[in-house]
């Protein structure tokens, strides 16, 4: 039976993970591939590295870490942040990201998505979509959740997916960092409207959380950056809750 | 040293990475002496069928591999690669493949969420010296639209469930095929490919005995 997915989200600044694992025994709590290194051994099924520097000039500084990650650990992970045209994505691709993550990049430009599920398989292109609530719908924000545009959330899954997208990174930007739980209505809107995995994101605060937006949330996968983060949950602690409750889950 | 076929689809680094994670000497290759030079050969590959297709013809690695795999030489496909091996695919119409395993590739039904992303369990249908030391029941990583559908069922070693059952791994004589990524499946991934390695290192000994 396919698992639900725990993913693990580092931020990444100038090559350094900025938020990244509180795991005591990590020589460098900063370096890329040692986090991705411990949080593979702790069973974490794939890592999202989201660049939050994003500028052309760090651009080679993402590229030397992607190759490093790739060099070292044996499970998936995507790239995200700032990338913005097919020449990026084959770079980062090229340096052995498994996935790359679309953003703002998709709303400006849809044709990136169709041109990139094109030449590099759907597999490997995953847009985000950053939602917030707005008068009973959920409206699309660009530029890190900054800029509103006119697009609403569900139809934009839709759109993405018609676009050749392989998968949905779904943000909600009113739960996002409030540690409350997911967004499990929006989730389930998607996750129903769309015939394309869903990864929840944005609002987990403990394992119960996680089980909502996978259960109720209907998500294939659930990303989580600040619970593991800062130690207070472990993923095979989150695991071990899920398997509990019949979730089937990897361990 | 095992030559991991270079012919212009993704993925070829990991592949290469986790060979040499798991104790192996490896090479990303196109030229067609060191592929037949080599103890085993790799097919990696992600993306489109047709793509895949015509560069193999464009570069005569098509026939190279259908002599090799005649020859006996230990070949595995991994993904698209294992695929490729097939008689065809419905993939984007109608597209032939290198032929050497009938069969035919085909997508997952409606009802589902394509691609199948993520772990998911192989059950193992016999033993092989590719599974070695692998628990039945192991999870692996996947992410496909289009699974095989070989006509000798005898070819399946692994059938995963999604929706219904799919093989999920193929053996027939020295022609191995994984529509898993054993390259970002963890130990067992690099349990596997340790495993490929090893068999080809123990047929290139008999070889040279004989």
């Amino acid at each position: 039976m396919l698992a639900k997915r725990i993913i693990p989200c580092l931020d990444v600044k100038d090559g350094h993970v900025v938020k990244g694992i509180s795991f005591t025994r990590l020589r460098d709590a900063g370096d890329p591939v040692e986090c991705a290194a411990a949080y593979s051994i702790a069973g974490a099924d794939e890592l999202v590295f989201l660049d939050i520097t994003a500028t052309l000039e760090a651009r080679s500084t993402v590229r030397q870490m992607v190759e490093r990650v790739a060099e070292h650990i044996s499970i998936p992970f995507t790239v995200g942040g700032g990338i913005s045209s097919t020449k990026h994505i084959s770079q980062m691709l090229e340096a052995g990201a498994d996935k790359v993550s679309i953003n703002t990049a998709a709303v400006e430009n849809r044709r990136l998505v169709s041109e990139a599920a094109e030449a590099f398989g759907c597999q490997c292109i995953v847009v985000a979509i950053d939602a917030k609530r707005a008068e009973g719908s959920w409206r699309v924000y660009i530029e890190s959740g900054r800029k509103p545009t006119t697009l609403d959330a569900i139809q934009w899954a839709q759109d993405v997916e018609g676009l050749g997208a392989g998968e949905i990174l779904l943000t909600s930007i009113d739960a996002d960092g409030h540690r409350a739980g997911y967004d499990i209505e929006l989730t389930a809107r998607v996750s129903e409207t769309v015939q394309i995995p869903v990864i929840a994101s944005g609002g987990a605060g403990g394992p119960q959380d996680i089980y909502r937006v996978l259960t109720a949330g209907k998500a294939d996968a659930a990303l989580a950056a600040s619970i593991f983060h800062y130690g207070k949950f472990s993923v095979g602690e989150v695991k071990n809750y899920l398997r509990e409750r019949g979730v089937p889950v990897r361990v | 040293m095992i030559a991991v076929v270079n012919y212009g689809v993704g993925n070829v680094k990991s592949v290469l990475c986790a060979l040499v994670r798991s104790g192996a000497e490896a090479t990303l290759t196109s030229d067609p002496a060191q592929i037949r030079a080599a103890a085993g050969v790799i097919l990696p590959g992600v993306g489109a069928f047709s793509t895949a297709m015509e560069n193999l013809r464009r570069t005569g690695l098509d026939g190279l591999l259908t002599k090799l795999t005649d020859s006996g030489k230990p070949v595995l496909g991994i993904c698209l690669g294992m695929q490729l091996f097939f008689t065809e695919s419905e993939e984007h119409g109608k597209c032939e493949g290198l032929g050497l395993l009938e069969g035919r590739v085909r997508r997952f039904p409606p009802g589902l969420k394509v691609p199948h992303m993520g772990w998911n369990e192989v059950r193992q249908n016999k033993a092989s010296a590719l599974l070695d030391d692998i628990d039945n029941g192991s999870f692996f990583y996947f992410a496909h639209s289009y699974y095989v559908e070989p006509k000798d069922a005898n070819v399946a070693l692994g059938v995963t469930e999604y929706g219904e059952g799919f093989v999920s791994a193929i053996a027939s004589g020295r022609l191995f095929g994984v529509q898993f990524h054993p390259e970002k499946s963890g130990p067992c991934g690099l349990r596997l490919l340790a495993n490929f390695c090893r068999l080809c290192e123990r047929d290139r000994q008999c070889w040279q005995s004989a």
